[in-house]
């Protein structure tokens, strides 16, 4: 379920004893803090026992069912993610436990896995759960003519939930399960992109095996927003989001940190004189500095400016500076700020400005969630010292800056007082060592020396 | 300008940057970045709308006076 995980709420069974299932099926549907996630069998075989029934809240490692994989034996079902090879088959019968298997949302090609086509000819009247039952009446669809999907041609809740948006009769909000978004047959990819997007992934009609909304259907909706989400639906998605993403960091991202203390006495005193002269509209903030120095820095230092991606690093062209911005009310999100390298300082200023008036209103394009090469995260607004960030995969760097703060420094054997940054460096080190963000936080350094160059 | 006309901008001006936060709960003596949570771009268009509400040029180095909500009001009332 997600290491960080510690329980769920067993939601739904996909499947019932004596079912035959095969490897990937996705058998049942637990509801965590975070996120629904499927719990897929990692095993083929017949169902033999449910040990949990719905609705019942287990903890992480608690059996869920057994299967029998062969005649007399049996091996798990389980809701934590992990490799398929955990669940090696067993010779004797095994319980499923909620620590082998299951795989979040937002795990596409998981996912992909996960999603079965439609069994030719497989029209059954069967319907899985009282969950099930329950949806059916709801959208008033008799079970009799929706075509199952399910193991066993049974009805499965996104037969349903298909069926219903065939007769676009979806405009009835559904009841919310545990404050939960309705589970689509969605995949991960395009949920996200939903979120992205602002589109309502309710709304849509699913394309791929069994009805699933995959990416491209979600894409054919995005000219058509419907920012119409329920701000707690938005707040649990953007939970689940981070959660994602930051799990993932921490999970596959070996991270390196480094810490410089930088002297901003020269750029502040240029700031400041700068500011002077120009009406409040005009002025720039100290954070605008350090962005356009992080992003000149990280043309200097192309190593950290781009993507790990299938065991190798791409650089990217452009320097597109994912500005971490904290929404009022939590939450957070890092767009792009397009091409910080080479905009000059007001109008970095004017685009940190829309960005983060149109980030905190919701009203964000696609792209600038989509193509960050490098993320700073800014939390000297928060009065606090320095910030360690995560890496926000498949980025190679995250830039962290903690508050502007008067610290004694020695000059040329002199003691002084010193406006001073401390700024982070997180590395992946896969795609460079600790030199390279020792490099470049040393041109950081160097290039906010001369603020009227930057 | 009065001490009311300028309370009344004030809090209207605090009100649209942070619409979600709760200005009857504000103390005259309270730190209006931290008690609100502005960032330094928030703090700035608090500025910004000051000045334009007021007719008030807000300088760079005038900016600890608008520190809390009664130093704020103090200056914009020409104290």
């Amino acid at each position: 379920m997600g290491a960080d995980m510690t329980e769920g709420v067993l939601l739904e069974w996909l499947v019932h004893p004596g079912d035959t299932v095969r490897k990937g099926d996705i058998v049942a549907v637990v509801d965590t803090a975070k996120a629904a996630v499927e719990v897929e069998c990692f095993e083929g075989g017949v169902v033999d026992r449910l040990l949990v029934t719905e609705g019942t809240r287990v903890p992480v490692g608690t059996p869920l069912a057994t299967i029998r994989t062969a005649p007399s034996t049996a091996t798990g079902i389980a809701t934590k993610p992990g490799p398929p090879q955990e669940q090696a088959p067993t010779p004797s019968p095994t319980t499923a436990r909620t620590a082998g298997a299951g795989r979040t949302r937002a795990d596409e090609k998981e996912r992909e896995a996960g999603q079965r086509p439609a069994e030719p000819g497989a029209v059954s009247h069967l319907v899985t759960s009282p969950l099930v039952r329950r949806m059916a009446r709801r959208y008033h669809i008799d079970t009799d003519t929706v075509p199952g999907t399910g193991t066993g041609g049974r009805i499965t809740r996104a037969d349903i939930e298909h069926t219903a948006a065939l007769k676009d009769i979806r405009a009835a909000p559904v009841e919310r399960i545990r404050g939960a978004a309705p589970r689509l047959r969605i995949s991960p990819l395009a949920r996200r992109l939903a979120g992205d997007l602002a589109v309502d992934p309710t709304a849509l009609v699913g394309t791929g095996p069994g009805g699933a909304i995959n990416a491209s259907d979600v894409r054919r909706a995005a000219p058509h927003p419907a920012p119409s989400v329920e701000p707690m639906d938005r707040n649990a998605a953007m939970r689940a989001t981070i959660a994602a993403a930051m799990a993932r960091s921490k999970r596959e991202v070996p991270h390196y940190y480094l810490t410089h203390t930088i002297d901003l006495s020269a750029a502040l005193a240029w700031l400041h004189d700068r500011n002077l002269e120009l009406p409040v509209s005009g002025r720039l903030v100290p954070a605008v500095l350090l962005l356009k120095a992080a992003a000149r820095a990280a043309v200097a230092v192309p190593a950290l400016n781009g993507f790990w991606v299938d065991g190798s690093y791409h650089a990217a062209a452009d320097v597109h500076l994912g500005v971490a911005i904290s929404l009022r009310g939590g939450g957070l999100i890092a767009p792009a700020l397009h091409d910080a390298s080479s905009a000059d300082l007001a109008t970095l200023m004017a685009d940190l400005r829309d960005l983060v008036i149109r980030t905190r209103a919701g009203r964000l394009r696609a792209s600038e969630l989509a193509d960050a090469t490098m993320t700073v995260s800014n939390l000297g607004d928060q009065g606090i010292e320095s910030i360690i960030g995560v890496i926000y995969p498949p980025q190679v760097a995250l830039v962290g800056f903690g508050a502007i703060l008067e610290r004694p420094w020695a000059v040329n054997g002199l003691l002084g007082v010193r406006p001073t940054v401390v700024a982070s460096l997180s590395g992946d080190h896969r795609a460079t060592d600790g030199a390279t963000g020792a490099r470049y936080l040393k041109t950081l350094e160097r290039l906010l020396q001369t603020p009227e160059e930057l | 300008m009065k001490t009311e006309q300028t309370t009344e901008i004030l809090l209207g001006v605090l009100h649209e940057v942070a619409p979600d936060a709760d200005l009857s709960a504000l103390a005259a003596d309270a730190d209006l970045r931290e008690s609100l949570e502005l960032d330094s771009l928030d703090f700035l268009r608090v500025v910004e709308l000051l000045s334009e509400q007021t007719g008030h040029d807000i300088r760079e180095d005038e900016y600890p006076r608008l520190s809390t909500f009664g130093s704020a009001v103090e200056f914009l009332s020409g104290g």
